[in-house]
């Protein structure tokens, strides 16, 4: 007996002892780095992993202050996921035919277990995501996070924008009621709404953009099943495929575009910190010569990683932390407000007024004056804008700053102070006197799509906006003008749209002064 | 016998075109023909060769109770029936602007989305609408007639009754 543990274990013994070694081996299968208690096993737990291999192992102090970003990429990029997992959900039970998807609205809001308390969450993370991707844009801008090298990475956000926008409105017609089936009978009309030229032109018989647009995007020519299977298709496929893709660009190239942006004087203006050990005990001898395999501009060149921390935990914490608080606020409205769901759709009634989910209100705004120039013609010219800003102002001061550049703060309260004032003007002159067709009833119809409300405050923001690059002596100034002006304009035109409008779309201060039906 | 020697070339210089990179070239270049041709193929299918929407044309019939001037918008069907000492004429209630329905009144047609205001023959008094509401064309006589969404007639066009 006392000589069995030298003899060979028998093949029995062997598989009861794996087995009993199983979950161990199991984890280290898995997780292979072990816990991450030390600079190297942290900098493993980063790029032995395919989720998190995206961030670098070491994040700079300043990346990790508040003001730096405000967590809000990182907030969108958890909406969206918040809606990824929601939207799967409902899939179970939606059902995107005719009046049957209604019924089955209906049913995830009545008879679904939790299928209520899902749909909500999956509206308001939507919601959410809306608002923190412009919010998220705004701090790009303002911190001139834009510049080289970061060019391409502002405009694959713009694209990530537009496909935002793009999943809200193909979800508003799901439910296909009342709500969804005239906005989205709006929306199909702004997608031809070229036909307003080409109608003028007298050309529309041989040239009709806007009639193919309509067609492609309603696979009919009415809004029926056929829209619905399409709209379905871009919401759970194209849309979220597209959008994560282009999300996995989006976040390789923050890393390959040398991280945050940040002051170049960054590492003179953090605090001391005294318990921060040092990554290099003395300056690096190496010159990187095998880095100058990699053309162009590597960030890492030339660079010691000083006043970094190992992103794990730091960053991820502080990512956990914003993740957690988006799924906070998103559940907190789910559970006071209910996503709206109005009549089954009809097709001979529509709602009055008939409106848009909030965020394209300031273009129902526009469009109400023209279609053609609010629904296509201004925002392609905004977007063209946004999207050549990196390459106009090619300035270095204030980069990483918040208001960086010449005029700084003082010039974008300036801004916002001309852009309000032009907004608020010519809405005023519009709603209280009309506009050229109420003047001159026989007035061409291509003189009120070039000259209406909208293009009038386009081109006022267009000069203003000029005229600070000549005073300024800045590029920067005056894309910061601009940017300023169409932030205080979109957000005045969607006030005006959500509250201000009533039946037929007239003015009214307040709701409770709208007509009795 | 001396051979000339050849100048001995730089890794660094370029080199002529050789015959790998030249078939790399050709095969790149069919694969990406090939990838635009393809999507030419794809982006036809959701263009449909068959539109899937209901009959224009229909059927009416107008109540002798019907006074002149006042619209009967049939069920289910965009378009208002009028009649009056002239004949019988069918205006669009699809608004121009962005299709939503126009509501009839006393003094022609409203519409809710966007406040464009129509005459009582359809041309455009107030608001974004950009065209006239188009007249369609009715055929027929006594009681009934048929009319065609799809069509479209000139302004004024009626049919005795």
């Amino acid at each position: 007996m006392s000589t069995a543990s030298s003899r060979p274990r028998s093949a029995l013994g062997q598989l009861w002892d794996n087995l009993r070694a199983l979950p161990g081996r199991l984890r280290r299968a898995v997780f292979r780095t072990g816990a991450p208690v030390t600079d190297r096993t942290r900098s493993n737990f980063v790029f032995g992993n395919v989720f998190l291999h995206i961030h670098a192992v070491r994040t700079h102090r300043w990346s990790l202050r508040w003001s730096t970003t405000w967590g809000l990429g990182v907030a969108a990029a958890a909406a969206f996921l918040i809606t990824l997992v929601t939207g799967v959900l409902l899939m179970f039970y939606y059902k995107p035919y005719p009046e049957v998807a209604y019924d089955s609205i209906k049913d995830i809001h009545y008879v679904v277990p939790t299928g209520r308390f899902i749909r909500n969450i999956h509206r308001w993370a939507g919601n959410v995501m809306v608002v923190v991707v412009f919010l998220h844009m705004a701090r790009t801008f303002y911190t001139a996070a834009y510049r080289k090298p970061r060019e391409f990475n502002w405009l694959v956000g713009l694209g990530l924008l537009v496909l935002t926008l793009g999943l809200s409105f193909t979800g508003y017609l799901l439910p296909w009621d009342q709500l969804a089936y005239w906005a989205i009978t709006i929306g199909a009309n702004i997608a031809q709404s070229p036909r307003e030229v080409t109608d003028a032109l007298g050309i529309t018989e041989v040239f009709d953009p806007g009639g193919l647009q309509r067609q492609l995007l309603l696979g009919s020519d009415v809004v029926g099943e056929e829209a619905l299977i399409r709209f379905y298709l871009f919401h759970v496929m194209i849309l979220p495929l597209a959008l994560g893709i282009l999300l996995a660009v989006h976040f390789w190239r923050i890393r390959k575009d040398g991280g945050l942006v940040r002051p170049a004087d960054a590492d003179q203006r953090l605090p001391r910190e005294p318990d921060l050990v040092p990554v290099f005990t003395e300056a690096p001898q190496k010159t990187y010569h095998l880095a100058a395999l990699v053309r162009g501009q590597t960030p890492a060149v030339g660079r010691g990683p000083e006043n970094t921390v190992p992103s794990m935990p730091h960053l991820f914490y502080a990512e956990l932390g914003v993740l957690m608080l988006t799924v906070l606020v998103s559940l907190a409205l789910a559970l006071v407000i209910d996503a709206p769901l109005k009549e089954l759709a009809n097709p001979s009634v529509p709602e009055n007024p008939a409106k848009a989910p909030w965020y394209f209100l300031g273009l129902q705004e526009l469009v109400s004056f023209s279609a053609f120039m609010g629904g296509i013609g201004i925002p392609t010219v905004v977007l063209a804008g946004l999207g050549l800003i990196p390459f106009l102002d090619r300035e270095e001061s204030g980069t990483g700053e918040w208001f960086g550049g010449p005029g700084g703060g003082r010039l974008v309260v300036g801004s916002a102070a001309f852009g309000l004032g032009s907004v608020v003007g010519v809405e005023a002159v519009a709603i209280r006197f009309g506009w050229l067709r109420e003047w001159f009833p026989e007035i061409p119809q291509l003189v009120i799509t070039a000259v209406n409300p909208g293009t009038v405050l386009a081109a006022l923001y267009a000069g203003f906006s000029l005229w600070v690059v000549h005073r300024w002596n800045s590029v920067r100034s005056g894309a910061m003008a601009l940017f300023t002006c169409f932030l205080c304009g979109f957000v005045v035109l969607t006030v005006i749209g959500t509250w201000f409008r009533g039946p037929n779309w007239n003015f009214y201060w307040w709701p409770t002064l709208w007509p009795a039906h | 016998m001396t051979t000339q020697a050849e100048k001995p070339r730089s890794r660094l210089d370029p080199e002529p075109l050789p015959r790998r990179d030249f078939l790399g070239l050709g095969a790149l270049g069919s694969a990406l023909a090939a990838l635009a041709v393809a999507l030419v193929g794809m982006a036809r299918l959701p263009k449909a060769a068959v539109l899937s929407s209901p009959s224009k044309k229909f059927r009416v019939t107008l109540p002798e109770s019907l006074p002149p001037g006042q619209a009967l918008v049939p069920e289910g069907r965009s378009v208002a029936v009028f009649r009056d000492e002239e004949g019988v004429y069918a205006i669009s209630t699809v608004c121009t602007h962005l299709g939503c329905v126009v509501r009839v009144t006393p003094e022609g047609f409203e519409c809710p989305c966007h406040g464009s205001r129509f005459a009582a023959d359809g041309s455009v008094i107030k608001g974004p609408a950009p065209k006239p509401l188009p007249w369609r064309k009715v055929s027929g006589a006594g009681g009934t007639y048929v009319v065609d969404e799809d069509a479209t007639v000139p302004v004024g066009t009626k049919v005795k009754a």
